[in-house]
């Protein structure tokens, strides 16, 4: 196996929203920087770029991380989800509709990374959570505009609907 | 802030990680988890760096029972430590912990290794490390050695590792069955690191106390542990600990406040040993 040596542009091979990329990237740009300014992919936002605010939170490998936290040299052999990815694959329409229906967004910035997070707490939670739980679970991402109440309402809707449409299935 | 790299490199196993570090002369730093360091990179708070990425070797890795102990690999992440049973069945601790440190964007990344090196004072599993006794295997090109961590945290940011070196590992002694393992702290929110926590076990050999955010590293309460494993009063232990901490004051709170915090944890906790 060749020994890689340190490099100042590394190349990677990887998939975001399921399409392969192949890119060459600068060794300290991170994983928000390469999807904004390289792909063209401006869902994940850069807000503090030190792991405090959450607006870049993505999927990597199946969970969710800190997209300022994560060099896109390390990024070899990863699988990204970006905003654009899931709200294309319809999975979280019904998420996404209560969102505004609750008007759980005003400026907007803060709203990729929070739907990643309620998208996370929707999916590994049995049943519906307290509000307790989806007040935790959002903890790591700041919203400077809604005061939060509305976003949990709108995680706890999508969470009461999705698990009475799932009692009626079984 | 952007980050200033001046080069990586990703580790193809230990070995290439030592020959990458030795070949850096000093300038090279390894990244697991990144969750610390990448933050002070991009805040340019570390210098220009060679980084050395050991997030893929196989060596650093598993949660396994091993000649007695529980051995955890430095890139056992906090989502898994929170997660495993083997660590619930024998250092649940470490499983109470694991869900106060930082959020979930971040425990799915950030390794048990790398919270050790790091050695934020504030941080919980510095101290549970010191509570459970633990022991931490570090390696490095010629040579393995095995640090007990109390004597592995120096100071702010600042551990027993010496160049070229990597953790490699974590031994815990298994809980025995009438053990009790406790950990408390408080913050303002959820996710901050602690105002002032404590990490407490207690086995047939008595109770440690571990306490985090009160000095620039994780403290044993020695003086109230003596008082308590002679069948002396909580009182006393609470008196006790007046001596044991000396904390600072900085913008978070007064060390005045640390000092009745630390009193308040010191009975939630064995309160909660008794209990539980
Ligand atoms: C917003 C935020 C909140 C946080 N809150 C908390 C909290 O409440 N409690 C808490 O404990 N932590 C908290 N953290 C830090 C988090 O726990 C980190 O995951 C951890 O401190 C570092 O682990 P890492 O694997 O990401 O290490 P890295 O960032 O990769 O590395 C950190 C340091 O350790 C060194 N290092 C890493 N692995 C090894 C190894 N195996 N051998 C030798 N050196 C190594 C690196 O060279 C570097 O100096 C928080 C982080 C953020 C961004
Ligand atoms: S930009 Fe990543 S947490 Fe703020
Ligand atoms: S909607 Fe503006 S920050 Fe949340």
């Amino acid at each position: 196996m060749s020994q890689a040596a340190f490099e100042q542009l590394v190349d990677i091979s990887l998939t975001v929203n399921g399409e392969r990329v192949e890119a060459r990237v600068p060794a300290g740009r991170h994983v928000v920087d390469f999807l904004r300014l390289d792909l063209g992919l401006t869902g994940a936002h850069a807000g503090c770029e030190h792991g405090v605010c959450g607006a870049c939170t993505l999927q990597i490998d199946g969970e969710i991380v800190r997209g300022c936290l994560i060099l896109a040299a390390q990024m070899d052999g990863a699988e990204i989800w970006t905003i654009e990815g899931v709200t294309d694959s319809k999975e979280i329409t019904d998420l996404q509709d209560n969102f505004v229906e609750r008007n759980a967004l005003q400026c907007g910035f803060c709203t990729p990374g929070m739907i990643f997070a309620a998208r996370d707490i929707l999916t590994r939670h049995q049943g519906v959570p307290s509000r307790e739980d989806i007040r935790e679970h959002i903890s790591g991402n700041y919203c400077r505009c809604t005061g939060y109440e509305a976003i949990v309402d709108a995680i706890e809707t999508t969470a009461r609907a999705r698990n009475s449409e799932q009692e009626a299935a079984e | 802030m952007k980050a200033s790299v001046a080069g990586y490199a990703r580790a193809q196993s230990l070995g290439h990680a030592f020959d990458l570090l030795q070949s850096a002369q000093g300038e090279a730093v390894v990244i697991a988890g990144g969750q610390s360091l990448v933050a002070s990179l991009n805040l340019r708070l570390s210098e220009e760096a060679l980084l050395v990425d050991i997030r893929h070797l196989p060596e650093l890795r598993g949660v396994v029972l091993h000649e007695g102990v529980l051995r955890l690999g430095a890139l056992t992440r906090h989502a898994e430590l929170a997660q495993a049973p083997l660590v619930a069945e024998h250092a649940p601790l470490l499983t109470q912990a694991a869900p106060l440190i930082a959020h979930a964007a971040i425990r799915s990344r950030g390794t048990l290794g790398g919270s050790l090196a790091n050695a934020d004072p504030a941080a919980e599993l510095p101290a549970c490390m010191i509570a459970l006794a633990a022991e931490i295997l570090v390696r490095s090109a010629g040579n393995e050695r095995r640090i007990p961590a109390d004597a592995f945290f120096e100071g702010l940011f600042t551990t027993a590792l010496e160049e070229g070196e990597i953790i490699v590992a974590v031994d815990i002694p298994l809980k025995a069955a009438g053990d009790r393992h406790v950990i408390r702290e408080l913050t303002r929110r959820s996710g901050d690191y602690a105002i002032v926590g404590l990490a407490g076990v207690k086995s047939v050999d008595g109770v440690r106390l571990a306490y985090f955010g009160v000095s620039d590293k994780p403290v044993l309460a020695a003086g109230a542990m003596t008082i308590l494993n002679s069948g002396g009063s909580i009182e006393d232990a609470v008196s006790a600990l007046q001596d044991d901490l000396d904390p600072e004051s900085d913008p978070h709170a007064s060390a005045e406040y640390r000092r009745h915090l630390a009193a308040v944890l010191l009975r939630r906790v064995l309160a909660d040993m008794t209990n539980s």
